[in-house]
């Protein structure tokens, strides 16, 4: 068949059943993504005879004689379409995995188009943006700037890729050609809890084009989490490449390595295997009562599991005052009952990784990680491997939101490779990001909180249950975290918190944006409106009676705790000051559509500038011989924003442009060390290092002269640690008759110290807000309560789209954090926190009534107003 | 995606090619066939080739190919209804380009809204195998969530509407997000209501006039297979359901 791509003409046979998509990336058209493989997101879509098409669902027997063009053919960074510069322009992109198909898409309207986006974008998912910079894109409104010698920091400066982004040139982790690459497939347990008997792979082996066949007799027997942090202790050795005994639907019981996906796909029938049925238990309540089925009984303390005879991972029991005579003194108490969903992160690239043997044996593995180096350290671990004997490296990744923060894929590809010599590689289909990867954890929050007539909160009282599924990564931080920034923002004399993070045998949950504040702020945020509505004292002023202010310890339950966390910089006053003033302006009061009640609401959130325990990042900058300077920093980009960032620090620090500044990232050889970019520790640690770096070669610059060469060394230990701050407020307007929900309104304010680029800071926070959005209205994986996923597709699973998410007001409260570089704070899970309480109640506001679940949907709020 | 159990792809270009061996599945579009796993289809037969006009029109009908697209539908003047039913597709207006009326009808998905149209519009279904013909009235043809009246073997050719079924209308629909897939959809004409999308099956609720609400509103309570999936529960379609039938009444009568 014949065909052409990009004008250039090809000629070749597509395998039956092929898609246009996965023969064009066979072609090495990888600019051309796979998001969905479903026809549900549009990360593929290229022009055939000049129409948009899905290429993922497009039969590539109809070629014969078609023109294809795909966003490389659009235009070049050297010469850029105008759409491609126009997103450029206006920032129209994080992690610019949805920005191929975007452009390509929009490459085809027309003026008129303009007014129906919502429509026209109903295919075409970001799941970064929250698609106000998308629209801006399209319709030509500039937001970056080119910023002037020495002056970068400040300013809206472009992502230093993001030519090569518009254009399909940045490759993301699977955009290379292999030679000899094998694939892997894995056979999944059809059961939720049981025992392999007997596994004969003899006959899968034999098939042709079948390499190798692993599984539980092939593994190391070392535990290990997927769950990765700075301290591999943080999380419970629990887990094993493949483990005999399998703990949750679909978990790994084999892998066969193949010379194609399909080969392998195939041979998983032909492997025969016996099982024992184990019991099993969904419930997290039932699971950590007496007689239930024990998922890890057998586990020592060796493996750092609270009680695994109560499937018990973690907990947290403490108290301080005397809660009970608190309640009993108070002029008003509220207590209820909130439960927060399954969330998938909808990461557009899905999680892969590509190991290879190099020239001198060492093992290669290039994942989309957001953590390469600890990725790297475990993988030794689990292996017996030195340092010196792995690499891992990352591209671009296309999206995180702590969900690579794990290690799903990496491991299997490790023990492939050195099975078959040969270089493999392991690719999740969306549908393994559905029911291999790890959702947000569910939570079932109970507080109560008590006060005076004043408003003087006397008592909180939070019980908080976290289903953690199979296996415990982040099982134990999530819980740590949950509990802490959410209920430490309040002064409050009494306070109780019992919390226990519990095995089932769902689906193990994982690092999730926010890393369970946002379940706990949820539930604490929506009571506190109770309480003002009781006390009948206006939200924004409630929280001003009770918020920690400069000067107050942090408290949980200890008052006494030893901790390296502080109010260096404190900006919630005045967000709490621009959000209220936002939502009393009369302009953005509308009328009230017929048959909708309106209301508003709002909640604050308080985070950690970043991870406790120790977040190290060691740097470099290099004068090189043309004068221009290398940065080499351990951070991955993903869409964080935070190589722009590193650019503009450097490049401030040493008085030249972003331009000049090339950069070498998130890759085991090229940095000493990086803990990685999770917990927002991308500008704060890894950019406060580069500081350092550029600092160090300027003085050696002041001394020595221009000397190409020259290294800068910068490191930081991530200690000690500040908080930032954000408000959120909604104006609604909810149909009771329907439950649909209308957000007239949406306002953000957040302290996050200096602001570094106010464009990408901007970003950060409307994506944190579409992302919540769809948290709060529309997101939910859905179980049998047997342990089967039944999601497990976009089109069953709601990611916001360009329809759903309305334009947020952004306020930057005016702070300077000495903690930080140039005065600045984290700010990229912390925007997410806010804004599903704070949706709550506005649509409690408007209904009357109030929802104590999420999703908020619109069957849900129906059923609330009519029951 | 890659249907990797695919061994074989046929166009069919005459009638006798129509006729399957074991392990084949038709396509039209094919939009929907390769958005998931096929363990057990092994070859394709694409209609696409088939030499049918997408739109001729008679004395008395419409006729639209089963390969007809939907995009092509929705550019047609008849009747409002044809881009209200393509808009209701949760697919994108790319997809739409591709897929076909008649594909979107054999798969037979609650949500399915050309399913909802040619149910609404009285439409009969032309059905085919490579050797015979039967006509089939739209609201027969569902049984059930991806379940219809199709032997092995025999796929939609036409969908006949009637030009006496293309006068005045209403329509709506609501989802759980503004553009999401159909959690119910309602459409009127004078003496019929077609309540779909929230069923396992379409429903046409035929009257002799206009009824009265309380009528109408104890049809749609007498549907008893309201669906329960991520796209509304069945309460919920239900008492939707019910709104948009009295609405509409209030709307046309």
């Amino acid at each position: 068949m014949k065909f052409e791509v990009n004008g250039s003409p090809v000629e070749v046979t597509p395998t039956p059943g092929q898609v246009l998509r996965s023969l064009l990336r066979d072609l090495e058209h990888f600019d051309v993504k796979k998001g969905c493989d479903a026809g549900d997101c549009g990360a593929c879509s290229v022009l055939l005879d000049g129409a948009p098409v899905h290429s993922c669902i497009y039969p590539a027997h109809r070629l014969d004689g078609a023109s294809v063009t795909t966003v490389a053919g659009l235009g070049m960074p050297e010469a850029p379409h105008p759409l491609q510069q126009a997103f450029v322009a206006a920032g129209g992109f994080q992690c610019g995995f949805c920005t191929a198909g975007m452009i390509v898409t929009a490459s085809t309207f027309s003026a008129a188009d303009r007014q129906d986006l919502p429509r026209l974008l109903k295919g075409n998912l970001c799941r970064c943006t929250g698609y106000r910079s998308i629209e801006d894109a399209i319709c030509g409104v500039a937001n970056t700037e080119i910023a002037p010698i020495g002056d970068a920091a400040g300013r809206s400066v472009a992502p230093p890729a993001a030519l090569r982004v518009v254009t399909g040139r940045e490759p993301y982790t699977l955009d290379l050609h292999t030679t000899a690459l094998l694939h892997v497939a894995v056979l999944g347990s059809p059961l939720a809890h049981a025992r392999i008997v007997s596994i004969d792979t003899g006959p899968a082996l034999a098939l042709p084009g079948v390499h190798a066949i692993l599984d539980y007799r092939d593994s190391p027997a070392t535990l290990f989490s997927t769950g990765r942090h700075e301290h591999r202790t943080d999380d419970p050795d629990d887990t094993l490449v493949f483990d005999r005994v399998l703990r949750f639907r679909n978990q790994r019981v084999a892998a066969v390595v193949a010379d194609s996906v399909a080969i392998a796909t195939l041979a998983l029938d032909a492997i025969v295997v016996e099982y024992e049925e184990l019991p099993a238990v969904f419930d997290p309540h039932i699971a950590r009562s007496p007689g239930a089925p024990l998922l890890h009984a057998e586990k020592g303390p060796q493996s750092r599991i609270a009680a695994p005879q109560r499937n018990t991972v973690a907990e947290f029991h403490g108290e301080t005052g005397d809660v009970e005579a608190a309640i009993a003194a108070a002029d008003a108490v509220v207590t209820g009952v909130w439960r927060t969903q399954r969330v998938n992160h909808a990461a557009l690239e899905t999680h892969a990784a590509r190991g290879w043997l190099d020239a001198v044996g060492r093992l290669v593995i290039r994942t989309s990680s957001q953590v390469p180096f600890l990725v790297r350290d475990e993988l030794c671990h689990i292996f017996g491997l030195r340092k010196d004997a792995v690499r891992v490296f990352t591209a671009r990744v296309g999206g995180g939101f702590g969900g690579k923060q794990e290690l799903f894929t990496e491991d299997l590809v490790a023990l492939a490779v050195r099975a078959t010599g040969r270089p493999v590689q392991y690719e999740f289909t969306r549908v393994d990001e559905f029911t291999r990867a790890s959702p947000r954890h569910p939570m079932r929050v109970e507080v109560t909180l008590a006060a005076a007539s004043d408003g003087t909160l006397t008592a909180m009282v939070i019980d908080q249950l976290m289903d953690t599924g199979a296996y415990g990564n982040h099982g134990i931080g999530v819980l740590y975290h949950s509990i802490h920034e959410s209920i430490s923002v309040y002064r409050c004399a009494n306070k109780r918190v019992d919390a226990q993070s519990v095995y089932t045998n769902n689906l193990p949950s994982g690092a999730f944006r926010g890393y369970g504040l946002g379940q706990v702020i949820y539930a604490i945020e929506s009571a506190m409106d109770e309480l003002a509505r009781k006390l009948h004292i206006d939200p924004f002023e409630l929280r001003r009676r009770n918020v920690i202010v400069p000067g107050d310890t942090m408290v949980v339950t200890d008052p006494h705790v030893e901790s390296d966390l502080g109010i260096e910089s404190y900006g919630l006053d005045q967000c709490l000051d621009l959000v209220e003033k936002a939502l009393a302006r009369v302009d953005a009061r509308p009328g009230t559509p017929a048959g909708f009640r309106l209301g508003t609401g709002m909640a604050i959130a308080m985070i950690a500038t970043l991870p406790p325990n120790g977040h190290f990042a060691e740097a470099t900058v290099t004068l090189l011989e043309d004068g221009r300077y290398e940065i080499a920093v351990g951070t991955a980009e993903f869409g964080n924003g935070t190589t722009t960032v590193h650019a503009q620090l450097v490049a401030t620090a040493l008085g030249t442009t972003v331009e000049r500044i090339s950069i070498k990232q998130s890759d085991t050889d090229v940095a000493a060390y990086d803990t990685g970019a999770f917990g927002s520790a991308g500008v704060v640690v890894a950019g406060k290092a580069l500081l350092a770096a550029a600092h160090d070669l300027a003085a050696q610059i002041a001394v020595e002269g221009s000397i190409p060469g020259l290294v800068g060394h910068g490191a930081n230990d991530g200690t000690p640690r500040s908080v930032s701050f954000n408000v959120h407020a909604f104006r609604v307007a909810v149909q009771p008759e329907t439950g649909e929900v209308r957000i007239l309104q949406s306002i953000q304010a957040a302290d996050a110290g200096t602001v570094l680029n106010p464009e990408q800071l901007r970003g950060q926070i409307e994506g944190g807000t579409a992302q919540a959005i769809g948290t709060a209205l529309y997101e939910e994986m859905t179980m049998d309560g047997e342990g089967r996923v039944l999601t497990t597709a976009f089109r069953n699973y709601h990611v916001p789209q360009f329809a759903d998410v309305p334009r947020t007001e952004v306020y930057f409260a005016d702070t300077h954090d000495d903690l930080g570089p140039l005065g600045a704070k984290s700010m990229s899970e912390a925007p997410y926190n806010p804004v599903a309480p704070a949706l709550a109640n506005a649509i409690r506001d408007a209904m009357g009534v109030r929802s104590y679940e999420l999703p908020m949907s619109r069957d849900r709020l129906w059923r609330l107003a009519n029951s | 995606m890659d249907l990797i159990a695919v061994q074989s792809v046929r166009v069919a270009r005459s009638r006798s090619d129509l006729a399957l061996a074991p392990g084949e599945a038709v396509i039209g579009g094919g939009t929907w066939l390769y958005s998931e796993e096929q363990a057990h289809v092994t070859g394709i037969v694409d209609l696409l080739g088939m030499p049918w006009q997408p739109v001729t029109r008679s004395a008395d009908a419409l006729t639209l190919a089963a390969t007809c697209t939907i995009q092509t539908l929705r550019d047609l003047p008849d009747s409002p209804l044809f881009l209200q039913c393509a808009d209701s597709l949760l697919a994108s207006w790319k997809i739409q380009r591709v897929a076909t009326v008649g594909g979107n009808i054999a798969l037979s998905l609650p949500a399915g809204s050309m399913t909802s149209l040619a149910v609404a519009l009285d439409a009969t279904l032309v059905l085919w195998t490579a050797t015979a013909e039967r006509r089939v009235p739209a609201a027969d043809f569902v049984t059930g969530v991806q379940s219809n009246v199709l032997e092995p073997g025999e796929v939609i050719r036409a969908i006949e509407i009637p030009l006496e079924s293309l006068g005045s209308s209403g329509f709506r629909r609501i989802a759980l997000s503004p553009l999401g897939r159909t959690g119910t959809l309602v459409i009127a004409r004078p003496g019929l209501f077609t309540i779909s999308g929230g069923t396992h099956r379409p429903h046409q609720l035929r009257f002799e006039h206009w009824p009265s609400a309380h009528a109408l509103a104890a049809a749609v309570d007498a549907i008893d297979d309201w669906y329960d999936d991520a796209h509304g529960s069945p309460d919920w379609r239900q008492a939707m359901s019910r709104r948009f039938a009295l609405e509409l009444l209030e709307e046309l009568a």
